[in-house]
């Protein structure tokens, strides 16, 4: 028979052809993860930064805007790293490359492939976190030993936008309906869960929607560990909603992957 | 699988898409080594026969066996052993012709040595190994056909399915494609393929079904098939179109088997063309054109359905 000895996992072995790809890419996508924390940080945290500083910090906790954002920023940024990956490469290879219809042609199942690219996300999910708590760290904008928890916390609130973002788009027919994604999703979260003002500076009718969104959870969490307030509790809450909706993200896109692929 | 020697075995497989019934029922046998054929028009359900074969289409209803294995519950051993060329092509046109056959060949859990040796091996027999370390996206069609056909070897499968291989290509192309077929059976792999070319089918089929509108409308060799259905010989006629509109009337005074009336010529099935020719003649008719050839599955096509293959 043709299997080698050594036969890998089979979604590792779908992981391997997206790092084969990713070859093609890795610089200049290493050159963004690097330069959207310095821009991002650079203008928001220091400009925008010596403004708000200027008007009192109790609001944000007594520490300064810089401070305050970075953490929202690395949360952020593991949302758009996932929904980024998860969302065009994905649909693409059922509707232009079609390279999902010549994996399947092969040993691999459906889920094989959903497995093995969130394995891929979760390895660009590590890269971009980890890079934008360097250049953090960096800035200044680390207080405490525990942020090195902050890193994995990302990571998951990556996860948890990966999975079920994933499970959609495969099932889309047209690539515009991907843009609503980040229309309706993507931006809103960005701008009001947390990232750049606290949640409760929000109308009180509207938190509770803030308080659903798994991005505020990410947020939240990584905030408390960058300044070293976070208790196990409020850990395990945050974690438990991120493993919770990464976890039903993976249930159903093995369905909508088989849906899709087995047809 | 008791009682069965066939590579592959369906009974009553169907295919439904809602309402639409894509595959209606059909029966069909192959064994190893054969090169077994479906010929038919577009939307006869060929390429969606094909599909359940791959394993990535599950029957809707009726029983479908291939190396003695249930598609549906063994998917993934079964898959291992077959090489699959689509109809449309799925190559990664992003990375070069020996990354998109050392990307398949990990699909199928093969080491990288392995995969090293064999596609070195398949880039020569494909004619492509001038191009290996280039990108895929540049390539004409009949290269990235090729490339496809090396692609599905790379396991080294029981069975090739080939869907529609060499629609869209040129003719150059295509008798490249049909070259490098040819020799796969002679080397004793099983192929199964789908094509509405009806030269294609007679080239590469040892055995052939003919399928229209779901179901299974004759099935054999193509010689036996022509015999079957057609006369040794075809008089093809044209005619002024004046002429053309009643010359079916006219040319019932000359024995022939059957007469086809298509939009531009009329047909004679006769055993002997050039005898019938006279005959046509005797009746004081002169054809614009005139033609004696042998029969081909065309007709047999034409004889079943009434349409021709390529409508």
């Amino acid at each position: 028979m043709a299997w080698s000895p050594a036969v890998r996992s089979p979604a590792v072995r779908q992981l391997r052809f997206w790092l084969t790809n990713y070859r093609r890419t890795w610089r200049g996508s290493i050159y963004s993860s690097v330069l959207s924390p310095l821009l991002y940080l650079g203008a928001m945290g220091l400009g925008l930064g010596t403004l708000v500083d200027a008007h009192g910090t109790t609001r944000l906790g007594g520490v300064s805007y810089l401070v305050f954002l970075a953490p929202g920023l690395l949360a952020a940024t593991a949302m758009q790293t996932a929904v980024g990956e998860c969302t065009y490469p994905v649909f693409g290879s059922v509707k232009w490359n079609k390279t999902y219809q010549a994996a399947v042609a092969s040993p691999l199942r459906p889920a094989d492939l959903f497995h093995g690219h969130q394995l891929f996300v979760a390895l660009r999910l590590t890269m971009n976190c980890a890079i934008f708590l360097a250049v953090a760290a960096a800035f200044g904008a680390v207080r405490s030993p525990w942020a090195i928890a902050a890193l994995p916390v990302a990571i998951l609130t990556g996860v948890a936008f990966a999975t079920p973002v994933e499970a959609w788009s495969v099932t889309r027919t047209k690539d515009t309906s991907l843009s609503v994604i980040y229309r309706f999703g993507l931006i809103p979260l960005f701008l009001f869960s947390g990232t750049f003002f606290p949640v409760t500076q929000l109308p009180a009718w509207i938190r509770p929607v803030a308080y659903l969104t798994p991005l505020w959870h990410g947020v939240a969490l990584c905030r408390a560990l960058l300044l070293g307030t976070a208790s196990l509790p409020m850990a395990l809450e945050h974690v438990g909603y991120l493993t919770a909706l990464a976890i039903a993200g993976v249930a159903w896109g093995g369905r909508t992957y088989r849906r899709r692929l087995y047809v | 699988m008791p009682g069965t020697t066939a590579l592959i075995r369906a009974r009553g497989l169907t295919k439904r898409f809602g309402n639409f019934t894509a595959v209606d029922g059909i029966d069909f046998e192959l064994s190893r080594g054969e090169a077994f054929g479906f010929l038919g028009p577009n939307g006869a359900g060929k390429s969606s026969t094909m599909r359940m074969i791959g394993c990535v289409s599950p029957p809707t209803a009726g029983t479908l066996s291939i190396f003695g294995l249930d598609p549906v519950a063994d998917g993934p051993a079964i898959r291992a052993r077959l090489g699959v060329v689509p109809q449309e092509d799925t190559l990664d046109v992003e990375l070069t012709v020996r990354e998109n056959l050392l990307v398949y060949g990990r699909y199928f859990g093969l080491s990288r040595p392995v995969i090293r040796e064999r596609s070195a091996r398949l880039l020569d027999f494909v004619q492509l190994a001038d191009r290996q370390d280039d990108l895929v996206e540049p390539l004409s069609g009949g290269m990235k056909r090729r490339l496809t056909i090396a692609r599905s070897l790379i396991n080294e499968p029981e069975a090739l399915l080939l869907d529609e291989p060499t629609t869209g290509l040129d003719p150059q192309a295509r008798h490249a494609v049909w070259d490098r077929l040819f020799r796969l059976k002679r080397q004793g792999v099983t192929l199964v393929l789908t094509t509405h070319y009806m030269d294609e089918a007679e080239q590469l089929c040892d055995r052939l079904v003919v399928m229209d509108g779901g179901r299974i409308a004759a099935e054999g060799s193509p010689r036996e098939l022509i015999e079957r259905y057609s006369t040794p010989e075809v008089l093809e006629l044209r005619f002024d179109p004046g002429v053309h509109e009643n010359a079916a009337e006219k040319l019932a005074g000359v024995p022939a088997q059957r007469r086809e009336v298509l939009a531009d010529r009329v047909l004679l099935y006769v055993p002997d063309g050039d005898a019938a020719l006279a005959g046509v003649r005797s009746l004081g008719l002169e054809p614009l054109t005139s033609l004696v050839r042998r029969s081909t599955l065309e007709d047999v096509f034409l004889r079943l359905t009434g349409r021709r293959l390529e409508d």
